[in-house]
């Protein structure tokens, strides 16, 4: 074999080689960017009404239910949200976010205790949203609340990554 | 003549396909004769994957991978669909069935120090196998689009939000978007149909090739080393010696073993059924109670207990040094004994791990720190009192909420202190502080509790003696 024959392999393995590793990374953008598309949408949020302003008894605290910001047409009930609205006095309300900010699992209000409980791991938090037991570190977080022609509205939020 | 005709045909098949050329020969390899029923472990994981491609395979038939319309599906799976709840039992019990014995496959695998010279990448291979077995656990899970299915998908999330910088792109990645939604179901689903499968396949064919080309382990005997050097050569000799050919003389044993653990799935799916679908996937109905599969219990229990401050690290790099650890293992300890005997540290590990498992195992099973929200108010008999304001205080330790986390009697929850001897333990004023002020992890009540409610609540508890209060009189004997 002489060296003209090595030579040609040699150019003839990095063709192949080359050619191959190309057309792979021509394929892969398409692949890659339908993949990881949902980390370079910018998160929508949405106002959402949850009631008359008048239905919110000052000093309780209830569930209140809305649709998330953009759901997909199969989303069907996935795209079922809710929040714990407070009204705290005749103009101030607080609305939490029900997701527990250790692990993200819905608290429940208990209204004899005046407490919210979580299910999962056992944190408990005050009226207030302050953390009162259990693996939390962080209050619950809030959602932003305005009053638009008599109904309270709330802006809905992503999962709180705390 | 027939017999001529079938012969010719399977000759020109042998021949082309290459059967006794190649496949027989591979069959029928010279392995140790002494394995014996230590090794039949390996090959009951690759049946019970088996059965798992086939039910996967039959049950996404029917299964619709739609955020809004999975839970329809499932339901019509289990409730109408020929064999289909014994299918989804089978696919569940198969599960549990490859999860069990790819760990007693992998311990099995280090306590015969089989992962040394030349084997390490038969272990490497096979801690991807766990890894993406664990994976298909979990992602299956979801796939029973239930509410604990939703819940689990965001706890998951929120984990690898933990992470360090990228936390919040990878939760978004898993969800699909921002929220729990149309888009989250489709991903895991191509993730457990797709992905995990093609690459369970691939690796599954060059751990069986490993086999081959490394051999079958023969079983440690005390004071017998690895040594790089001449391993391969003694391996041979012994085998040429002592070998006998894998079928059938030790693979009847991974058939039989295999077929009654087959068996085995089959009678619980028959009889146990699939796991019971919860609530429908609606994030909005905030009673929830996740709980993840049995082989995820203890890891649940973990995310309960860390102490706060350590949660970051434990829970992104604990799984992550895990991980590196077993993959690193037969490169770190290449050579040397292999017998138990002669690994005092090796033997430690599998004793602390077993420990630590099914110790966090038990605890998720009762998971203490979970509040009772169902727990029944107490009864008369245990309140055993005329006075009209301990029946009141009993009545407000249940609607308060304090029967959550405190036990009195045989009812209640366990994530406080039990209280069925209070009055024992601490005197009015000291009840009357830890309720005002709550302590950590209980919650302070001064400004929930009228004073009137406090004061029944206060008496309630300290009626609760058992022994007889050993605070006012210690003179008093101590059993009643």
């Amino acid at each position: 074999m002489n060296t003209e024959d090595i030579s040609r392999r040699r150019f003839l393995a990095r063709l192949s080689i080359g050619f191959a590793a190309a057309s792979a990374a021509l394929a892969s953008v398409p692949v890659i960017g339908f993949l990881f598309a949902p980390l370079f949408k910018s998160l929508p949020e949405a106002w959402r009404s949850v009631g008359r302003v008048e239905s919110f008894e000052i000093g309780k605290t209830v569930s209140v239910q809305f649709q998330t910001a953009d759901p997909l047409p199969w989303s069907g009930i996935t795209a079922k949200n809710s929040a714990w609205v407070r009204r705290v006095s005749e103009a101030e309300f607080i609305v939490f976010s029900i997701h527990c900010t250790h692990l993200g699992c819905p608290v429940t209000w208990i209204p004899e205790a005046e407490l919210f409980m979580c299910p999962c791991h056992g944190g408990v938090f005050t009226r207030d949203g302050n953390v009162a037991a259990g693996p939390p570190r962080h209050p619950l977080t809030r959602h932003q609340v305005r009053v638009l022609n008599g109904n309270l509205e709330i802006l809905t939020k992503p999962l709180p990554i705390v | 003549m027939f017999r001529r005709i079938i012969k010719t045909i399977w000759g020109w098949i042998d021949d082309r396909l290459g059967l006794s050329a190649q496949i027989i020969p591979m069959l029928t390899h010279r392995v140790p004769p002494d394995a014996r029923w230590w090794y039949v472990f390996g090959s009951a994981t690759l049946a019970a994957f088996l059965i798992q491609v086939i039910t996967g395979v039959i049950l996404s038939f029917s299964y619709v991978a739609a955020a809004g319309e999975a839970f329809n599906a499932l339901i019509y799976i289990t409730k109408d669909a020929p064999f289909g709840r014994f299918l989804r039992g089978m696919h569940y019990f198969g599960a549990s069935a490859m999860v069990l014995m790819i760990g007693i496959h992998a311990l099995q695998v280090f306590w015969f120090g089989a992962y040394k010279f030349p084997r390490e990448l038969n272990w490497i291979t096979g801690v991807m196998l766990l890894g993406l077995t664990v994976g298909m656990g979990f992602t299956g899970q979801l796939l029973r689009w239930d509410q604990t299915a939703i819940w689990s998908v965001v706890v998951g999330a929120e984990q690898a939000g933990r992470a360090p910088l990228a936390g919040s792109w990878i939760a978004r990645f898993i969800l699909g978007g921002g929220n729990v939604g149309g888009a989250t179901l489709s991903r895991f689903f191509a993730i457990h149909g797709f992905v995990l499968p093609a690459l369970l396949f691939a690796i599954i064919g060059a751990h069986l090739q490993l086999v081959l080309r490394n051999g079958i382990s023969e079983p440690p005997r005390p004071g017998s080393v690895v040594d790089p050097k001449t391993y391969r050569q003694k391996y041979e000799e012994r085998i040429e010696k002592t070998g006998t050919p894998f079928w059938p003389d030790s693979a009847w044993r991974d058939v039989v073993f295999a077929a009654a653990m087959i068996g085995g799935v089959v009678l619980c799916a028959w009889g146990i059924g699939p796991p019971v679908l919860g609530r429908p996937p609606d994030p909005s109905i905030v009673h929830a109670d996740p709980r993840p599969d049995w082989y995820l219990i203890w890891y649940f229990s973990v995310l309960a207990l860390l102490p706060p401050g350590t949660e970051n690290l434990f829970m992104i790099f604990a799984p992550l040094l895990a991980g590196a650890g077993l993959l690193l293992l037969p490169l770190l300890f290449p050579h040397g004994e292999r017998h138990f005997s002669r690994r005092p540290a090796g033997v430690a590990g599998v004793v602390m791990l077993l420990v630590m498992v099914g110790s966090l195992w038990r605890s998720g099973m009762d998971s203490a720190w979970v509040p009772d929200l169902t727990a029944a108010p107490i009864s008369k008999e245990i309140v055993a009192s005329d006075d009209p304001l301990v029946q009141r205080g009993a009545q407000l330790f249940s609607s308060k909420g304090c029967i959550s986390c405190h036990r009195i009697g045989p009812g209640g929850g366990q994530r406080g202190p039990d209280l069925t001897d209070v009055g024992d333990r601490l005197t009015r004023d000291q009840i009357t502080i830890r309720i005002l002020n709550g302590a950590t992890n209980m919650p302070p009540y001064a400004d929930i509790l009228k004073p009137d409610e406090l004061d029944a609540l206060v008496r309630f508890l300290v009626s609760r003696q058992v022994h007889g209060s050993l605070l006012y009189d210690p003179s008093l004997p101590a059993q009643k």
